[in-house]
């Protein structure tokens, strides 16, 4: 393992220095920097588009442990800009590790620094909030850091990561979905195959003529990276994908949903990334435990002169988890039923998309 | 949902006297669950025999039973008390069972009582192998293919149709008892016919094998609601085959990708569903290591050991939890009190690794069988957090106190690698130390994993561990490396002799070179949240997050993993110190590594630090808090043994100095200080070689006593009757303690008692005197006691009570002091003295009302004894006669010599209390589990020696209606004493001999005192591994042969003729 030293830069002034595993770029690379509170699924994590441009630290302080496999990722290539772990693994062992997290990352040209306090990190950033960060592999001067701080992070990150052409996943019979890709988990199409839907995955801002011309019996919002604002554009489109089609919207989807029914949307603190978030569904009376990737939220107050109900609200800070509109068929939640990584709780939200689907089709 | 209606009075049943497989945990979560019914207004009813735990403390419950945990007095309690509903799921096994046969017999039904937490449907699926079973089939999950039996038969044809090897698993026993892995055909007959023998209703599944799988455990809660969450999962480095509770567990699982902790996840979840639990429960899981191929192995419908470790590898009160839940509340409802601002229903996450490691008993039973299996063995457990693997595992070495500081193989340099390879083919306490030797000599992991089967993972981390070894040089203090070793986990004390200085000097260069631990804390969500909670684990990482609030604080040391001699009344006293601390407004602060006790509970003290109670933990602790001194006396012989390095590293030791325990514990002073007050003790020397001792018993004359010095619990204790013993036990001692002198006295045969009191080197308060049952040369641990003394006379209480006094006095003790004595001939001898806390402290607290450790912790910061209200002298006697029974562990530990001697041999205690001293000890053989036979047979071999002293006894034994069963001298002697006898042979005499009987449950009750000693071959030794195997009462001692009489002569309505 090269051992070469880190350094790491956070906006609020604190520096750490560490140990590099992963890719080493020659010059500093600025981003925003957040948190993963989950013990298992580091690959799901670090192959999840919605971590396009920011870096991960993880809270678990063993990573790499069982390696990188071949079924894992969620998505073909990572998106995001470095790992932060306290102590990276070199000897995975698991029956599926086919190659080391060290060489995955190197080979996708991450940076994977090891041996921090990211505990203390993690502390920095629930108080502070996400923030940016540098990381660099010599030692940079005090105008060399003002310098890159001064630079704004990149923003409009879903053209980045959505698919650029459609692509049909056909199934003898099934319910037809379209699936629009903001940055969409393999997981969530694997769970729509899965329940033998006919699933056609379209660029984020395919028109609604465009999909209309599909004839889907259901439309699903995916994940995605960033700030929903910046891609205002589609709001149209869902406005109209609302009024006729059964519509189910997931994180990114979900907000996206949100502001197409007049609420709005904000940006967190430092999020919700973790696989062991309560989130309370009002309607059914129970919690259940739920993976979560999100850094904005919709915001509470917006809802009231809307179309829309909260049906799910998160335990711990009550934010909105799950919404629904009050005239069409069309619901949302904030939360990964798709997991991977995470609990499988609320996977049944995928039988009652299709559920709902045949019952549309029978009325 | 909010608490149930018309619940107001409760009772939970506690889980009895400590054996393995069932220990102080469940003080732990009775501690918790009956804190919990009270802060919702809910009136508590306790009911468990065991004295010597936190929750039978009368201000734990608004009423506490000390009676004896059988249906009968259940029955009779809930009669009394009227109580609104039960629960039945703190206590262990032991509570689970009671409640399940009460259900059974529809005593709840009729009483109107509700069973909380579980229903009978529940605990008989859970429990109940083959309905569990049926089950699994049912919901698709998969159980290694197996079958029930009841008879040896229906085993047999299952073998001839599957084939070895296989494993039997007894039903409703608890930590595997009985049960095992069988490879050939003799072992398994044997294993069958012991589990049978085990289970309460003849039942044994027998199973196809599947050790060598990872073995998983979950850890999981639900609400009536349904919701259910994870507390934690757990990977066992030893795999499949080697009990849970005495392999080495790791959390969270750490070898698992996500995929695979989802699959287990949903299986845990499914069947607590399935189960319909109201509260915590634990599933068993075994993963195949190369496929996702997995198997339920067993379900506890019931917090438990593992919940217990689950809770404080988390911070996430399982028992309490599952209290709030049986109540009526849902997760989302409770408030997660280590955040207090998050709720209970969420899945805790860590950012340390935490670490379990066993301890077992072999330290003291040298002739036990030290091979690990399906059936536990430990008595306690140690925890290390770290933030790397290595950092949590070195922590629990050096925390385990079995003398070691680092991965070392002891006596391994004789041994080949072919001779070690052999040796860790079969998973003992000593594997792991074992394959540590081998990687450090070279051998490759890849062997290591073949034979076996621990994850290379965890052999990876160890060899690294080794690694880092080969680059210690003396000359190499480079602060990165140094640093790097810390956090490896590296104890200073190995790291001295490396570095070749004393600890004391490698420390101060560490920490002039400024690698110095931070404190981080535990607080179930990864900083995620901002915790409050003051639950503190060491590592060598940048922030420290331990933040003074200026408050004068006392450190309280506590007891470390539980062993035999050291047991749960250590946790007691530090608990109450603690206690007392908090009530004169100070900081209290304790460090502990036993995750099962209730002084390690975050919600007892100011701050727990969960490090190893070693001097270089405790200095951390001390440098980090700046307390105003450290309290020793409380956490039993592992905080006395730190009491001289402490002291000479300029920390206040509040309480007795270090030179008055040292004038206690050293023999020479010791002599000389009594010689000085005019106190008698038995003739001693100390001898420290073969020639010495031989020298010197002449001069003493047999038989003698024989021990190590410094040791506690009075391990490797021996009467020696000749020279030919003496010698091969100064060249074992010689071996074990080199360099320690061996303590040699005169064995004097008398009345022993035991007198506790509390000093502030003034007044010297005395609370109470027990007298023993047993006489002399039964070690004091192991014989049943009385409060009050029942045949001393006033003129020897008068002696014993100025002994104590002039010894409490001129020994300067501030705290508490425990004395033994011997009367003999009117005289009293003072046997030892104990500088701390002891174990009759718990039992002797709850039967005089006096808490004693909280006075002597107050005494020991200033508030004198008088201020107290406390006068020199002894306290009037009771009314209520308490006696105090010992309960051991013989049915797990294969090999082990059950008699009686100075050598300590149980795990826990028990307790009856009545007017009457024969009711009392009635309470107290039922307490300790003996359900005495009210006729019968009775085996008796007994020596010559004892052979007239007994025939009175058995006498009055026919008269309650029993007859007997001898070999041809004793049978003899008894038909020429009109007592009807029939005669057996001799074992390996004849065709039939008297192990058959035992074996057939021809004989009830067994008198044995022939050969005791080391000869596993005796036929003594055999009779008395019989009557365990075969579950049948042996007695070992005649005076514990009257008290039995005596209770089963209260309990006997004998025959009269006209
Ligand atoms: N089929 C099996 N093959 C091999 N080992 C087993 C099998 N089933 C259980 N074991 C081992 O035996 C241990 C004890 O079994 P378990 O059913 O958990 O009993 P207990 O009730 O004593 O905990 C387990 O921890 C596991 O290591
Ligand atoms: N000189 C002696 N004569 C007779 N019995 C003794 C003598 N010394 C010790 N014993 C017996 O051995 C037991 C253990 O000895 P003790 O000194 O109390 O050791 P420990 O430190 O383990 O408590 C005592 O309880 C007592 O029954
Ligand atoms: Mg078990
Ligand atoms: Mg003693």
């Amino acid at each position: 393992m090269n051992e070469i030293n880190a350094f790491l830069y956070l906006e609020d002034g604190n520096e750490f220095t560490a140990k590099s595993f992963g890719h080493t770029p020659d010059s500093p690379v600025l981003s925003e920097i957040v948190f993963n509170t989950s013990m298992q699924g580091y690959q799901e994590v670090i192959t999840d588009p919605s971590y396009c441009d920011q870096t991960i630290v993880m809270t678990y302080p063993l990573i790499g442990n069982y390696g990188i496999n071949q079924d894992d990722s969620e998505a073909i290539t990572p998106h995001l800009k470095a790992l932060i772990v306290r102590e990276y693994c070199d000897h995975p062992s698991n029956f599926r590790a086919r190659q080391s997290l060290a060489d995955f990352l190197t080979n996708n040209n991450i940076v994977g620094i090891h041996q921090i306090d990211t505990r203390k990190l993690t502390r920095l950033i629930r108080e502070k909030g996400t923030m940016k960060s540098i990381l660099s592999f010599k030692q940079l001067s005090e105008s060399e850091k003002a310098e890159l701080f001064k630079q704004d992070l990149p923003t409009n990150q879903i053209p980045k990561v959505t698919t650029s052409a459609i692509s049909h996943f056909p199934s003898n019979g099934g319910k037809r979905v379209v699936l629009v890709d903001f940055g969409y988990k393999k997981n969530i199409l694997e769970s729509l195959l899965k329940r033998g839907c006919d699933v056609i995955v379209v660029p984020y801002n395919t028109s609604f003529e465009k999909i209309k011309e599909f004839s889907p019996q259901g439309i699903l919002l995916s994940n995605g990276p960033g700030d929903p604002k910046s891609i205002l554009e589609v709001l149209p489109t869902i406005q109209k994908l609302q009024q006729e089609y059964l519509l189910f919207a997931i994180c990114m989807g979900h907000q996206i949903f949100a502001l197409a029914n007049g609420a709005d949307t904000e940006k967190m603190k430092f999020g919700h990334r973790g696989g062991n978030h309560p989130v309370k569904d009002l309607i059914l009376d129970r919690t259940y435990i739920t993976s979560q990737n999100h850094g904005y939220c919709v915001k509470d107050s917006s809802i009231a002169n809307t179309e829309l109900e909260v049906t799910q609200i998160n335990l711990n800070d009550k934010t909105i988890e799950g919404l629904k509109h009050k005239n069409y068929q069309a619901y949302s939640v904030q939360y990964h039923p798709e997991a991977s990584p995470g609990p499988n709780d609320t996977n049944y939200l995928f039988d009652v998309f299709v559920d709902r689907m045949n019952e549309v089709h029978h009325a | 949902m909010p608490k149930k209606q018309n619940l107001n009075k409760v009772l939970v049943i506690g889980s009895g006297p400590i054996v393995i497989g069932q220990a102080a945990e469940f003080d732990y979560s009775g501690t918790q669950a009956l804190a919990a019914l009270r802060e919702d207004g809910i009136e508590t009813i306790l009911i468990n025999s065991n004295p010597a735990t936190i929750m039978t403390d009368k201000e734990m419950a608004d009423k506490v039973y000390l009676e004896p945990l059988s249906a009968e007095f259940v029955k009779k309690i809930i009669i009394k008390e009227k109580p609104d509903a039960v629960l039945p799921t703190l206590g262990g096994q032991t509570g689970l069972n009671l409640a399940l046969e009460l259900a059974r017999e529809g005593f709840f039904k009729r009483e109107k009582v509700e069973l909380l937490g579980v229903n009978l449907e529940t605990i008989e699926k859970a429990e109940d192998r083959e309905q569990f079973k049926q089950l699994m089939l049912k919901m698709g999950q998969p159980v290694p293919e197996s079958t029930t039996i009841n008879t040896l038969k229906e085993a047999m044809e299952f073998k001839e149709k599957i084939g070895l090897p296989l494993i039997i698993r007894p039903a409703f026993t608890l930590g595997g008892t009985g049960g095992g892995i069988a490879t050939t055909e003799q072992e398994f007959e044997t294993i069958v016919n012991s589990g049978l023998s085990n289970s309460p209703i003849t039942q044994c599944l027998i199973e196809k094998s599947i050790a060598g799988y990872k073995e998983i455990e979950y850890e999981i809660i639900r609400d009536a609601k349904d919701n259910c969450i994870v507390v934690c999962n757990m990977e066992n480095l030893d795999p499949v085959g080697v009990h849970t509770g005495d392999s080495i567990v790791v959390a969270p699982a750490q070898t698992m990708s996500d995929r695979d902790h989802q699959m287990l996840r949903d299986a845990s979840l499914a069947i607590i569903r399935a189960l319909k639990i109201d509260g915590g429960c634990n599933v068993q899981l075994a993963l195949d290591p190369h496929s996702y191929q997995y198997y339920v192995i067993e379900v506890n419908p019931r917090v438990s050991r593992s919940s217990a470790l689950a809770s404080k590898a988390t911070g996430y009160p399982i028992a309490r939890v599952a209290t709030k839940i049986a109540i009526g509340y849902a997760m989302d409802e409770i408030i997660n009190p280590i955040t207090q601002n998050t709720y209970a229903c969420f899945e805790p996450t860590l950012d340390y690794c935490v670490l379990k490691i066993p301890r077992w008993p072999f330290d003291k039973f040298h002739a036990a069988d030290r091979t690990l299996g399906t059936q536990m063995k430990a008595t306690g457990e140690v925890m290390g957090i770290g933030r790397t693997f290595e950092d949590a595992l070195l922590k629990s070495v050096r925390g385990l106190e079995i003398k070691r500081y680092h991965l070392i193989c002891e006596n391994s340099d004789n041994l080949s690698n072919e001779e070690l390879l052999a040796r860790i083919s079969k998973p003992t306490d000593e594997r792991i130390f074992e394959l540590s030797e081998l990687i450090r000599r070279g051998v490759n992991i890849h062997d290591i994993h073949q034979i076996t089967k621990i994850d290379l993972w965890f052999l990876t981390k160890i060899q690294n561990i080794i690694e880092l070894e080969t680059q210690i040089s003396p000359s190499n203090w480079d602060k990165d490396f140094i640093l790097t070793l810390k956090q490896n986990g590296f104890a200073d004390r190995y790291l001295a002799e490396k570095y070749q200085m004393t600890e004391m000097e490698f420390r101060k260069k560490r920490m002039e070179l400024g690698v110095i631990p931070a404190f981080k804390i535990v607080d179930t969500c990864a900083a995620e949240f901002e915790s409050h909670t003051p639950y503190y684990y060491s590592s060598y990482e940048d922030e420290n997050e331990v933040r003074s609030d200026g408050k004068e604080s006392v450190l309280v040391l506590g007891s470390g993993p539980i062993r035999i001699g050291q047991g749960v009344e250590f946790d007691y006293a530090t608990v109450h110190a603690i206690k007392a601390i908090k009530e004169l407004g100070k900081k209290a602060i304790v460090i502990n590594n036993n995750p099962e006790t209730v002084s390690t509970d975050f919600n007892i003290s100011d701050a727990l630090y969960f490090d190893a109670v070693t001097f270089e933990d405790v200095m951390n602790v001390i440098d980090n808090e700046k307390p105003i001194g450290v309290i020793c006396q409380f956490g039993g012989q592992t905080a006395i043994n730190l009491i001289d390095q402490l002291s000479n590293a300029g920390i206040n030791i509040l309480g007795t100095s270090a030179d008055s325990t040292d004038l206690a514990e050293n023999r020479n002073r010791f002599e000389k200080a009594l010689k000085e007050l005019e106190i008698a003790q038995p003739l001693g020397t100390n001898v420290s070689s073969v020639e010495e001792a031989i020298s010197k018993s002449a001069e003493l004359g047999f038989p003698l006593m024989l021990r190590p010095s410094y040791v506690i619990g009075g391990q490797a204790m021996e009467i020696v009757y000749d020279n030919e013993e003496l010698k091969e036990y100064m060249k074992f001692a010689m071996n074990v303690w080199p360099g320690q002198p061996v303590l040699m006295d005169r064995y004097m045969i008398g009345v022993e008692v035991e007198v506790d009191a509390i000093c502030d080197g003034e007044t010297v308060f005395i609370p109470g005197i027990m007298e023993h049952i047993e006489r002399s040369g039964v070690h004091s641990g192991d014989s049943f006691a009385v409060y009050p003394p029942q045949t001393l006379s006033d003129e020897i209480k008068k002696d014993l009570i100025e002994s104590t006094v002039k010894i409490a006095q001129s020994f300067q003790i501030k705290g508490l002091i425990n004395i033994q004595f011997i009367i003999k001939n009117k005289k009293a001898y003072v046997l030892e003295v104990n500088p701390r806390s002891s174990r009759t402290v718990p039992f002797l607290s709850k039967v005089t009302g006096v808490p004693m450790a909280k006075v002597a912790t107050k005494a020991t910061l200033g508030h004198s004894l008088l201020e107290q209200g406390y006068k020199t002298g002894i306290q009037e006697e009771q009314k209520i006669i308490s006696i105090k029974a010992p309960v051991f562990s013989f049915s797990k530990l294969k090999d082990v010599d059950t008699a009686l001697g100075p050598e300590m041999k149980s795990t826990g205690e028990a307790m009856g209390r009545d007017l009457s001293f024969q009711k009392a000890l009635s309470k107290a053989f039922k307490s300790a589990g003996i359900n005495f036979p009210h006729f019968g047979t009775i085996l008796v071999t007994i020596a010559d020696k004892h052979k007239e002293e007994t025939l009175p006894m058995l006498k009055r034994f026919h008269e309650c209606g029993f007859k007997f069963l001898a070999t041809h001298g004793t049978a003899k002697l008894l038909s020429e004493n009109n007592l009807p006898v029939d005669e057996v042979a001799k074992i390996g005499m004849a065709q039939r001999d008297l192990l058959d009987d035992i074996k057939e449950g021809n004989v009830q009750l067994i008198i044995n005192t022939i050969t005791k000693g080391k000869n596993v071959t005796s036929d003594g030794y055999k009779i008395r591994r019989a009557a365990v195997e075969n579950g049948v009462i042996c007695m070992t001692s005649l005076d514990t042969s009257w008290a039995l009489l005596e209770a089963i002569e209260i309990n006997a309505s004998g025959t009269i003729a006209l």
